[in-house]
């Protein structure tokens, strides 16, 4: 097997070849169509691993850390640097950088179609001369250049250029050499990352550096600098450029001080309304499918003759929980993420930063932070993991901390129906629109409590002054639509699919169990809900919606269903898609419209899904984060519902 | 001298001079922020604490707080 490691600038194409070559034949998708981890795949006996995108191999990120560890560990044959013809002086950097590292690089100049319409030339052969490696030139959403590039990984030869440094560097270099195993010149590399591991070569680069400021030398300007004349040189020999940039229409609009916030405004909410009522017919499929099986399942299994007591804890708790969550929960997300795949393969995404950034630096956070809260609406798990394109440490915290205020399309559902069932007339025209409207109200309550919290977190006790904040603003691309929507929807299948079966199934167990089991005639359930009643009263809901935020925890598509059956006890989950019915039973169960709006900002506000846990968990390797995650928005949602609670009562 | 953040929009200038921390100037070199340079203000944001300038062929975003870090020359033309 040879191993090859994909490197690149972000938004370079990177990715788009990595799928070209692994079809696939890939382990690890990425979820949110950024790579914010490895992936890996293979054609035919090469493993390729598809690195984060980075502007250089001193980290900035967390994501770039991953790729900047991954390239110096050097656990691969081949390093593969893609670059971008249009901007080649930029991506330079980043494959001097490789060749000071390893000596077995290959250069893939990518889109090269674009830059020839835009009357950018880039001479292959010069730079292959110059840098003494293969480089190819291609376009990897056409496939071209793919063939050539995989002929050069199976017969690789390179004489690479060597770098020469000022004296007084090269001399530092020379000290370092014995110590470290790399390609000699990567040394250079080693005197700028801040955080060496081994503690002689960190006390070694500490005392180079001092001499070297006593000589009145920065390095970091030196092998800048020493590149840059490099860089220059190379770009005068190999690329003729007569093309002028000039700012796009779509730019000017999207950014326009009037028009820009407007539209993206619009965009989410048309990417919410096609998540949420494009979902409704596959949901109802879904559900008529799986009753279908489950109807036979249930005949199978009593025909072999397995008592009661097994068949119907496993049909009407693991089964209907199961299929329950699976026929809610994929098609909004399958919907979704295809469609903001789509924005970001556009080019949109940092737009939306750009925009939003102000509203995020006067809470001290970063302005990426509302990138990750539109992933959240997809899926706060998703969202979290999405944080990793935040840079500094504080600001990505407080966008994992908040993240939970925007409420996922688990959420949607209950939502809407709350509105719908008390906060609009029977008789109103408009229907759709008024709750359309309510509902951006809500996640507006939930926007405006992520900024207050992040200016809280950022005062208190995650303390700090916005750090450097450096965004590319990539030309617009057409996507590629059919690719990304098949991907998307593959990728999500197959994680919803197995999150499902992991979380669901002993949820449907427990629930089953809980409403099925009875001391003195009264169900475990309504045991624990009548002793929750108090406490729920307090905050204008009840024990029966407690418990189901609680049993919700693994799910938050089932809270609603689980409030339902917990009513009317029939012993398992019943379906909530007949409003009036639904607000009858509610109603019958003394629900006011102090109730409903309680339980709206309790939705919105209260401890994220255990998946997201996890992944928080995952994310910042901390238990005292998790807590404080899990904490603060049931904090929010408690005190709010005590509130309106008490205030309700004045009327 | 100016200061970046004074660079008005479609105006050009050369970098001269990158004036802070050692990590925060190493992420600007490597995104091209290289003195001699030249650079050119491009795009405000509606909230106008964040400007988009044209650097090597690609629009790059920083913040009016960062880009006052940066000493320019402005072209006379």
């Amino acid at each position: 097997m040879i191993k090859i490691a994909l490197i690149g600038n972000p938004n370079v194409g990177k990715s788009t070849l990595f799928n070209s070559l692994t079809g696939m034949h890939q382990h690890t998708g990425n979820w949110t169509g950024k790579t914010v981890g490895v992936a890996t795949g293979t054609y035919e006996d090469i493993l390729f691993y598809d690195l984060p995108g980075t502007y250089s191999l001193i980290p900035h990120s967390e994501e770039e850390k991953v790729t900047s560890e991954f390239v110096l560990r050097k656990d691969y044959d081949i390093a593969v640097v893609v670059c971008d013809a249009l901007c080649l002086e930029r991506n330079l950097n980043l494959v001097l950088q490789t060749l000071e590292v390893t000596d077995k690089v290959i250069m893939c100049v990518n889109l090269m179609d674009e830059a020839s319409k835009k009357n950018i030339k880039v001479d292959i052969d010069k730079l292959s001369n110059i840098l003494g490696i293969p480089v190819v030139g291609m376009s990897a959403i056409k496939n071209d250049g793919i063939n050539q590039l995989i002929s050069y990984i199976r017969n690789i030869n390179t004489n690479p250029i060597t770098i020469s440094y000022p004296k007084e560097i090269e001399e530092s270099i020379n000290i370092l050499k014995p110590y470290v195993n790399s390609r000699f010149e990567g040394i250079s590399l080693l005197l700028l990352l801040s955080d060496l591991k081994d503690p002689l070569i960190k006390e070694l680069v500490k005392q180079i550096k001092i001499d070297l400021k006593e000589k009145g030398i920065i390095i970091n300007d030196e092998i800048a600098n020493t590149k840059m004349y490099l860089i220059n040189d190379i770009i005068c020999q190999a690329v003729t450029n007569n093309k002028k940039y000039k700012i796009s229409k779509i730019d000017k609009i999207l950014t326009n001080k009037i028009t820009g916030i407007p539209i993206m405004i619009i965009m989410l909410m048309g990417i919410l309304y096609l998540s949420i009522v494009g979902a409704n017919y596959p949901s109802e499929w879904l559900f008529t499918f799986f009753n279908w099986l489950g109807n036979h399942l249930e005949h199978f299994l009593l025909n072999i003759h397995l008592p009661d007591w097994f068949v119907n804890p496993i049909i009407y708790g693991i089964y209907r929980v199961l299929t329950w969550v699976v026929a809610v929960m994929l098609p909004p997300m399958a919907i979704f993420f295809p469609l903001f795949t789509l924005l970001e393969d556009l080019g949109v995404l940092p737009r939306i930063a750009f925009n939003l950034d102000g509203y995020f630096s006067k809470s001290n956070a970063c302005g990426k932070q509302a990138l990750t809260m539109c992933m959240g609406f997809g899926c706060n798990a998703v969202g979290v993991t999405g944080t990793r394109i935040i840079d500094s440490p504080r600001e990505k915290l407080i966008a994992i901390l908040t993240n939970s205020f925007v409420p996922c399309n688990g959420r949607f559902p209950a939502l809407i129906s709350l509105l719908t069932m008390f906060f609009i007339g029977k008789n109103v025209i408009f229907k759709s629109l008024i709750s359309a409207l309510l509902l951006t109200g809500l996640i507006l309550i939930g926007i405006m409590m992520t900024l207050l919290v992040s200016k809280i977190l950022s005062k208190t006790i995650l303390k700090g002054v916005p750090s450097l904040f450096i965004l590319e603003l990539p030309p617009y691309r057409r996507p590629q639509i059919i690719k990304t929507i098949i991907r998307s929807i593959f990728d999500r299948t197959l994680n919803i699919l197995g999150r499902a079966v992991l979380i669901a199934a002993p949820t449907g167990l427990i629930i089953y169990l809980l409403t099925n089991i009875q001391i003195g005639n009264i169900s475990l359930l309504n045991h624990l809900s009548n002793f929750l009643d108090p406490f729920g009263k307090l905050i204008g809901l009840d024990g029966v919606i407690l418990v189901g935020f609680i049993l919700g925890i693994t799910a938050n598509e089932i809270v609603l269903p689980i409030i339902m059956m917990a009513y009317i006890s029939t012993g398992y989950l019943v379906d909530v898609s007949n409003l009036s019915y639904l607000k009858e039973v509610l109603v019958n169960n003394n629900w006011t419209i102090v109730t409903a709006l309680c339980t709206l900002i309790f939705i919105i506000f209260h401890f994220p899904c255990s998946t997201t846990l996890l992944t928080i968990k995952k994310e910042t390797g901390s238990v005292k984060w998790t807590l404080l995650s899990f904490f603060l928005p049931l904090f929010i949602g408690l005190t709010l519902c005590f509130f309106i609670s008490k205030i309700s009562l004045l009327f | 001298m100016y200061t970046l953040d004074n660079l008005k929009i479609n105006k050009k200038a050369i970098i001269k001079k990158i004036d802070c921390q050692k990590l925060v100037k190493t992420r600007l070199l490597d995104m091209g922020f290289i003195e001699g340079t030249e650079i050119q203000s491009m795009l405000d944001s509606p909230s106008k604490n964040i400007r988009a300038y044209l650097i090597k062929n690609t629009l790059i975003a920083l913040r009016n707080n960062d880009s006052k870090r940066i000493m320019i020359e402005v072209f006379n033309d």
